[in-house]
Order: C-alpha cells, then sequence, then structure tokens
C-alpha cells in the first residue's frame, strides 16, 4: 500500500517535470526519477565495523527544443529545485545543436506490456540481523584453517528502490526492484607468502542467498588457495576463464557491438553484423523478461520495450546493442539497450568445471584479471592476471604476476568450449570459456 | 572566514540551518559516549558539455547536494546521509548513527558550542566558480575551436571528440568540539580524443587536463589545443605500432602520468586504513628499505591549483606534504582521524570522501617522486634492449599480495640504447614492494600530470595526480603478445 502510494507521488512529480519542461518551451523531454533506502552493516574480526544507513534520491530530465537537447539532474526534489533544474535543461539546449538524430525513441517501440518480473522483496533483516549474519559468515571464514590470519570483514547489504520514467509521449511508468548481497574478504599466510581473496551473493529476494556459511567457507578456500603463487614463464598456451572472468570477456564483446562505439567507429567489431565472430557452437541471447533476475526490465532507460532475442547464434552476429540515438546514427531502430543488455546469456555447453579443466588439459587457469588493458578500437588485449597453472587437467600450482594477451577478434574466435558451470550472480550470465591460445608473460 | 561564510551561504542558508541546529545534532550524537562525531554538509554543482562529430552533442547541469552523519566509537563507525538538509531529518540520522554505541549508555551530557576559528591555514586554490567563469557561449566557442584546429592536423583523422567539465563544490565540516571548517573547491577538466585511420585501420589517441582552476585555464597558453595536438600524434604513433614484447624486461618511465607506477606500487599500500588493519604487503615496514635510495616519493596535497590539492581534506585537517619514502626508506602511511587516532600517530590530511553519502577513509592527494641525477637522454642510453613507455591509461593493485598493472598506450623499443620502434599498448605487472628496490636511475626531468587522474577504493572515486622524473626499472613484466 505504502508501495503503492509512493509510486503516485513519484509518477506525479515525473508528470509535473515533464510538464513544466512543456510550459517552458521544450518540444518534447523524458525525465528519471528514484529513490533508494539501504542498509550496509560490515563487521570485522567479530566486531561491528560500520553500520550506514543510505537514503539517495535523484531525479533527471532531458528536454529537446526541436533537434536540440540539453540534460539536467539534482538531488533535491523541491518544487523549486525542479525548476530550476527544468530551466538548467532548457539553457542548456539554447547551445548545443541541432542534431537531426536526436529526440524520443519512435512511439511504436515504447514498451505497453509491464508484466510483474517479481523484483521487489524487501527484506526486513535490521541492524542486529545484519550483524548477526556477518559475524556468522566471517566466522566461518576465519575458523575455517589455521592459515586464515586477518580478515577485512563480512558485510551485509540491502537496498530497495523505485525508479520512475516518462517522457511527453505519454510513456509514464515506474517499477520497485530490490537486491541484497552478502560478501566475505579474508587473508591467509602461510610464510612469506600473504593473499586475500573474497566471495559474495547477491539476489532480488533474500531467500535466494547463499547461506552466509557457504560465503565464508568459499572466501576462506579462495584464499588458502592463492597462496605462495609464482610467476610462469613467458609462453603461449591455451587460457581458461573461470565463470567470474569470463563474463568480462563477453563484457569486452558487448561494448564492442554497442551503438556508441560502432557510431564512432571505435569498435574493433565495425560492419561484423551477420559475419562469423564466434565459433558456430555460440549462442548469446538476452532474456529480460526472467523472473527475479539481476537484469530484468520490460523496458530500458528510454522506455523502449526489451527484446527476448538472439545477439549470436551459429557463432554469427545477428544484432547490436542499441539506444534510440545510436541506432538511428546507424540508420536502424533501437534495441531496447539504452543503460546496457538485460540478462546476457551465453548456452552453456555439456561441461561442468572440472571438464573444462580436462578439456584445457595443459594451460592457465584465470580466476582474477587486474587492470583495464583493452583497446576497443583494435581490440588489442593486455591484462593482468592470477590464477593457476594446469596440467593434464589437473590444478598444479597458483600463479600470479602474469598478464595474459592477445587480439579480442582472435579470442572470440578461437573458443574452444563453454562450460555450465554458470555464475548467475550478474547481468551476464556465463559458464567458464575456454580460449585456444594466447601469450603469456611472466619472469 | 571568508571561505567559511561562503559556505555557509551556499549549503546551509538555502536549508534555513542555523548554528543552534547544528548544536542540536551534534548534541544528539555526543549523547552517546562516542570517541569522534562529525556532520559533513555538501553541494556540488557540475556540468559538462560535449562536441562530437562536429556539432555541440551533449550538455548537462547538475547539482548534488546533502549531509553525512557519523559517529566514531573505537574501531566502529556509525554513519547516514540525506540528500535533504533538514534539521528533522539529520536528527533521525544521528539517533540512527549514535546507536553505533551498543552499550546503551548515556555520556556525561557534553554541550556542543559552535565556535568559529580563523583558518589559519593557507588555501591552494581560489574560490571563483568555475561554471561562470566563461560565458556559455565563450564555453561552445571553445569546444568548437579546439574541435576544428584539431581536425585541421591530420588528414587521417576520423572523428573528433571534445569534453568540457566543470565543477563547483562547497564542503563544510562540524567536527565534536564544536569547530566549523570549510572549503570552496573548484576542479575544471578538458579532453580530447581523436580516432585516425590509415589503410582500413583504426587507433585512437586521447590527452586532456585541467586541475583546481577554472576554464581559463584552457584558454591562457593555449593548452587547449595542446591537448589536441597530442592526441593525434598518439593516435599517429599507435598507427605505426608493431607487436608489443612480452616478459621481464628493463623498463624506462616517462615522466609526469607514468607516475601511476607510484600510485598502483606502493601507495594504496601505504594507505593508512589497510596498514592498521595489516592487510596491506607494505604493513609493519616502517624504518625499512622499500626502494633504491634513489628513490623518495611524496604525497602532497598543498600544490597550487592540481587537481589532487585540497587546502583541508574532507575531515577538515589541513593537507601537508607527507613523505612516505626517503632515500629508500619507509617514513610513513597517509592517514585520516580514524587510522591516525587507533594507529597512534597524527592525520596527515588525507582523509577523503566521494561525497556526503559516502565515508571518508585514507585516500591520496598528489603522489610523485623527487627528481634525481640523471639526464633522461643518458638513461634511455644505457638499455641495450628494453621498453620505454611513454604514457598510460589506468592501473590497479592487489594492497595485499602487492601486485599491481599499470597499462602503457603509448611505448617504444629501446634498442642498444636508441629509441626505435613503437609498440602496441601493453599491461605492466610487477610486485609493489620491490618495483622501486630496482630502480637503477633517476631523471632530473620531474613532471607532474596534467590534471586527469581519478582513484577509486571501495567504489568511490576522487580526483588525484601523480608525478615522477624519467625513471629506470631494471626488470618488470611487460605483458605483450611477441613472446
Amino acid at each position: 500500500m505504502q508501495n503503492q502510494e509512493q509510486h503516485t507521488a513519484l509518477k506525479n512529480i515525473v508528470q509535473d517535470i515533464l510538464d513544466e519542461a512543456v510550459k517552458q518551451g521544450a518540444s518534447a523531454a523524458e525525465a528519471g526519477l528514484s529513490q533508494e533506502n539501504g542498509l550496509s552493516v560490515s563487521v570485522r574480526l567479530g566486531d561491528v565495523e560500520t553500520i550506514e544507513h543510505h537514503c539517495d534520491q535523484g531525479l533527471g530530465v532531458t528536454v529537446y527544443f526541436g533537434q536540440r537537447k540539453g540534460s539536467a539532474s539534482t538531488t533535491d526534489l523541491s518544487p523549486a529545485s525542479i525548476k530550476e533544474t527544468v530551466s538548467a535543461a532548457c539553457s542548456i539546449a539554447r547551445y548545443t545543436s541541432e542534431d537531426e538524430y536526436s529526440g524520443l525513441p519512435e512511439p511504436e517501440l515504447l514498451a505497453t506490456e509491464f508484466p510483474d518480473l517479481d523484483l521487489n522483496h524487501p527484506w526486513d533483516i535490521g541492524v542486529d540481523g545484519a550483524i548477526a549474519l556477518a559475524i556468522e559468515c566471517e566466522d566461518a571464514a576465519r575458523s575455517y584453517h589455521e592459515e586464515i590470519s586477518n580478515s577485512e570483514g563480512a558485510s551485509v547489504d540491502t537496498h530497495q528502490g523505485i525508479r520512475v520514467m516518462g517522457n511527453t509521449l505519454g510513456f509514464l511508468q515506474g517499477y520497485a526492484s530490490t537486491r541484497h548481497s552478502l560478501s566475505c574478504s579474508v587473508l591467509a599466510q602461510r610464510g612469506d607468502s600473504m593473499q586475500r581473496d573474497y566471495w559474495y551473493t547477491v539476489a532480488r529476494n533474500a531467500r535466494d542467498l547463499e547461506s552466509a556459511v557457504d560465503v565464508g567457507n568459499k572466501a576462506a578456500e579462495r584464499t588458502l588457495r592463492r597462496l605462495q603463487a609464482r610467476s610462469l614463464s613467458t609462453r603461449q598456451c591455451p587460457v581458461l576463464y573461470c565463470a567470474e572472468t569470463a563474463s568480462g570477456l563477453l563484457s569486452s564483446f558487448i561494448g564492442a557491438i554497442s551503438g556508441g562505439n560502432l557510431y564512432r567507429k571505435s569498435s574493433f567489431l565495425l560492419d561484423a553484423l551477420g559475419t562469423q565472430v564466434f565459433p558456430e557452437f555460440v549462442r548469446i541471447h538476452e532474456q529480460p523478461y526472467l523472473k527475479g533476475a539481476l537484469g530484468s526490465g520490460a523496458y530500458d532507460g528510454e522506455g523502449v520495450a526489451t527484446q527476448t532475442r538472439d545477439i549470436v547464434s551459429e557463432g554469427i552476429l545477428r544484432g547490436y546493442v542499441l539506444s534510440t540515438y545510436s541506432a538511428r546514427k546507424l540508420g536502424l531502430h533501437s534495441t531496447g539497450n539504452a543503460g546496457g543488455v538485460h540478462n546476457l546469456t551465453i548456452d552453456p555447453g555439456k561441461l561442468d568445471y572440472q571438464g573444462m579443466l580436462k578439456e584445457l588439459n595443459t594451460g592457465l587457469l584465470v580466476t582474477e584479471l587486474m587492470g583495464q588493458g583493452v583497446n576497443m578500437v583494435t581490440g588489442d588485449y593486455s591484462r593482468g592476471a592470477a590464477g593457476f597453472w594446469v596440467e593434464n587437467g589437473e590444478i598444479q600450482y597458483p600463479v600470479e604476476e602474469i598478464t595474459i594477451a592477445g587480439n579480442l577478434k582472435d579470442m572470440l574466435k578461437n573458443i574452444v568450449a563453454v562450460g555450465n558451470d554458470v555464475d548467475y550472480r550478474g547481468n551476464i550470465r556465463t559458464g567458464s570459456i575456454l580460449v585456444e591460445r594466447m601469450s603469456i608473460a611472466g619472469e | 572566514m571568508e571561505i567559511l561564510n561562503l559556505a555557509r551561504q551556499a549549503i546551509l542558508m538555502p536549508a534555513g540551518i542555523q548554528d543552534g541546529d547544528i548544536e542540536k545534532i551534534m548534541n544528539r550524537l555526543l549523547s552517546s559516549p562516542v570517541d569522534a562525531a562529525d556532520i559533513y554538509f555538501q553541494s556540488s554543482h557540475f556540468e559538462s558539455w560535449v562536441m562530437e562529430g562536429g556539432i555541440i552533442k551533449e550538455g548537462s547541469h547538475n547539482i548534488e547536494q546533502g549531509a553525512g552523519v557519523r559517529a566514531v566509537f573505537g574501531e566502529k563507525t556509525g554513519f547516514a546521509y540525506s540528500d535533504r538538509i533538514e534539521l528533522p531529518v539529520l536528527l533521525e540520522a544521528a539517533n540512527n548513527v549514535k546507536a553505533i554505541v551498543r552499550q546503551g549508555q548515556e555520556a556525561d551530557p557534553l554541550h556542543c558550542k559552535v565556535s568559529i576559528k580563523a583558518a589559519d591555514w593557507p588555501k591552494h586554490y581560489a574560490t571563483q566558480n568555475p561554471l561562470k567563469s566563461l560565458a556559455d557561449q565563450q564555453k561552445i566557442d571553445l569546444l568548437r575551436r579546439v574541435d576544428s584546429e584539431t581536425r585541421k592536423l591530420d588528414s587521417r583523422i576520423e572523428e573528433v571528440i571534445v569534453s568540457l567539465v566543470g565543477v563547483h563544490e562547497h564542503i563544510l565540516v562540524a567536527r565534536q568540539d564544536g569547530s566549523l571548517v570549510a572549503d570552496v573547491r573548484p576542479l575544471v577538466r578538458m579532453n580530447v580524443t581523436v580516432i585516425v585511420e590509415q589503410d582500413g585501420q583504426r587507433e585512437q589517441g586521447s590527452m586532456g587536463g585541467g586541475g583546481r582552476s577554472d576554464y581559463n585555464y584552457f584558454i591562457d597558453r593555449d593548452i587547449a589545443l595542446e591537448y589536441g595536438r597530442e592526441a593525434v600524434r598518439q593516435a599517429l604513433v599507435n598507427l605505426e605500432a608493431v607487436e608489443a614484447p612480452a616478459g621481464n624486461m628493463t623498463v624506462v618511465l616517462g615522466s609526469g602520468w607514468p607516475g601511476i607506477l607510484l600510485h598502483e606500487a606502493i601507495g594504496h599500500g601505504l594507505e593508512g586504513d589497510f596498514n592498521r588493519k595489516g592487510t596491506s604487503a607494505f604493513s609493519g615496514r616502517v624504518g625499512e628499505r622499500v626502494a633504491s635510495d634513489l628513490c623518495t616519493v611524496v604525497d602532497d596535497g598543498t600544490l597550487p591549483g592540481r587537481r589532487g590539492s585540497l587546502t583541508i581534506d574532507d575531515e577538515g585537517t589541513p593537507t601537508e606534504k607527507t613523505v612516505l619514502i626517503e632515500n629508500g626508506i619507509l617514513k610513513g602511511y597517509m592517514q585520516d582521524q580514524l587510522n591516525a587516532r587507533l594507529m597512534g600517530v597524527n592525520p596527515t590530511g588525507n582523509g577523503r570522501r566521494e561525497s556526503y553519502a559516502h565515508l571518508p577513509m585514507p585516500r591520496m592527494t598528489n603522489t610523485y617522486m623527487l627528481p634525481g641525477q640523471h639526464d633522461p637522454e643518458e638513461i634511455i642510453k644505457s638499455v641495450k634492449k628494453g621498453l620505454y613507455a611513454k604514457n598510460f591509461g589506468g592501473g590497479q593493485v592487489d594492497i595485499t599480495s602487492g601486485k599491481f598493472v599499470f597499462s602503457a598506450s603509448e611505448a617504444y623499443l629501446i634498442e642498444n640504447g636508441k629509441i626505435t620502434r613503437a609498440v602496441k599498448g601493453a599491461t605492466l605487472i610487477g610486485n609493489g614492494p620491490d618495483v622501486l628496490t630496482k630502480v637503477s636511475m633517476v631523471g632530473t626531468d620531474l613532471e607532474l600530470d596534467s590534471g586527469v587522474g581519478s582513484c577509486g577504493k571501495d567504489g568511490q572515486s576522487v580526483p588525484v595526480g601523480v608525478g615522477q622524473p624519467t625513471l629506470k626499472i631494471d626488470g618488470l613484466t611487460v605483458g605483450g603478445t611477441s613472446v
């Protein structure tokens, strides 16, 4: 009920903003408003470290005067501030240029159906409950093994918020969502070797979180296995990206087929539509309507309906990732991706994690990547890495202080297998990914 | 005094908050036996303009304001914030926050009285509003001029993107002793990115700069056009670049922005919080050798007008020039108030926060190495085979294992003491606690970066600066593809 009232109140504010924009002479406008509350509790060495109460709000407005555009935002939602924010946006539109591609989405692309995607599950855990859960998690990690020597602590975060957006085409929608997480980070020491690693769980519904003990145990186990890591000699070999690092590989691919990079010609996949980008067995698709998933949404940042669609099938690039503006620049239509992709999924293969290690046979398992090191224009790729040296499908020893390098165009084409050890904790859902060959630089 | 009044006018007066209200909130915080408490008020005005494809494509104006209320008890911190600077909201925040003291005991009624102390510390930048330093039309004209002058430089230029960003920020910190301190912080930045194409091959180059100044910074000495020239030069160099080498080799780092080495390799590891907790590879090593005796590294928030400079940090502590490493010996850490108190040392003016909605923690300001004795050309000449890395993108560090990376965006092979071919960008990886022990030559040419750095820690981003003279490192892993 309270939710419903808040919804209506926020919708009214968005409508007021749009009305104000029109009153100030805008020919079109769009506005978004969000309110979020949250609690973050962290504990360290068995005692409370921080308790943070979050309370955020913000509104953003974009106005169009014909083909000229201006934007403004504020955290102050008072009527006077709203008026000033709209005038600031209008004032900017006096100076921006006519841009034939700018403007609101085509009306027929706006979302018209708004199914309940099961994104809102407030967690009434309270400060004391959150402290207890975090302590349970950290205790599990600290008592896991005697070599666990120190802790960066465990934390519980819970957020709930409402977002409303509207435009002068009559679109006015909002939804509430929640996001909860539990994380833990510990240190281990053996001789001179000190290492740190972490684990976390995140979900829309607290019921779907991994247990505190599991999170703590995994954090400890991941830390311990890194002890006494060494470098490798410089070489070329196959590289297996674990599921968590594989999502970064797909995220670089998405960057390369995103409208902004395409129309600026700053992508290594220009004109790749309809061509073989991955091996034939690869299918990558978007699933915006998954119930309760982290990347779900019926419309994008502009109100355009999201699509369940294949971006890659049979290894061939079938579609780009476009907003209204970038689509028009390319002579195409928005794909409902203003603000990003929705539950991007690469079809898992038949092999589980152990099976993927066997498939790797002898090579590098990468479990952590460091730095940026990706040139979107050329696809040149060079990043710091840590992980494990694997021989005959068995992990031999941890490695660190190495880099892995190649060119993304080749790396994507030379994917050998995708595992079914899928990491569901993000907006990109992938299992581990095996790349045939990369350059390793080390000692 | 003048700055405090400016901050009051910008933040407190529009919200109708009086000194008596601040006393009420503070007394509410102090009704539990906390060790420290503060209220951080902030009001930021931010604008950005982007020129792309030869047109003024985007402009935006953003206002961010609010207050954060914090209470500290031992190692525990309670924190709440709101975008609404209103007495009842902040009193409620204070109630939530002081619950960090779990014992439920009441403090001796400690009455906070707002007292105004003379701000006798030196100021490191002017207070003028950069957003008003040029008329909007002049900002547009500046962007257009940079765009058109840059496009004229070479026929291979495909696209030019120019952005201009300005921030005018007021902050006011009320501390538990009743003192009020304030700062007015201007910040401007301009960036030019170019894409060039030759025979179907594309490359990009990017250059920018700025500082705690106003937009005239870009017009005086025509520095904006210099950014365009530099971006084009880098892009064209990269068109000719061959595969980068892979493996461990001698690396010569250029002066200026390559100082990101210091930021990643040692800077983060010397932040007080990690060292109090014993989680840094540098923990417990004050007094030990962590670099060759050629290396002296400081963190200096007092440099006039630099991007990383602050007159006072976000806890109201005046910034200073803190010696981190002197002639190779680790001297001390960078501290905020909490970690300084718990470690029994003085705060160093490094308590920074992204905004009122974030907790302060020890952060760097401008981190750089002092110049040495060697002529930069002599340094190159001394290398038989190695890499000369002149420009960098970003970096990252694991403070516990000490491993750090930073990515070269412009690099060359050194062969027999001469710079020969350009090579593609590559990530360099090393171990923080020993990379500086391998510094065998330090140039005379100390240079600070042009003013583009932002540092991320725990999800909080703050502007920083770096710098160094030309350095020779006897052995660093270069992550190229040419094995």
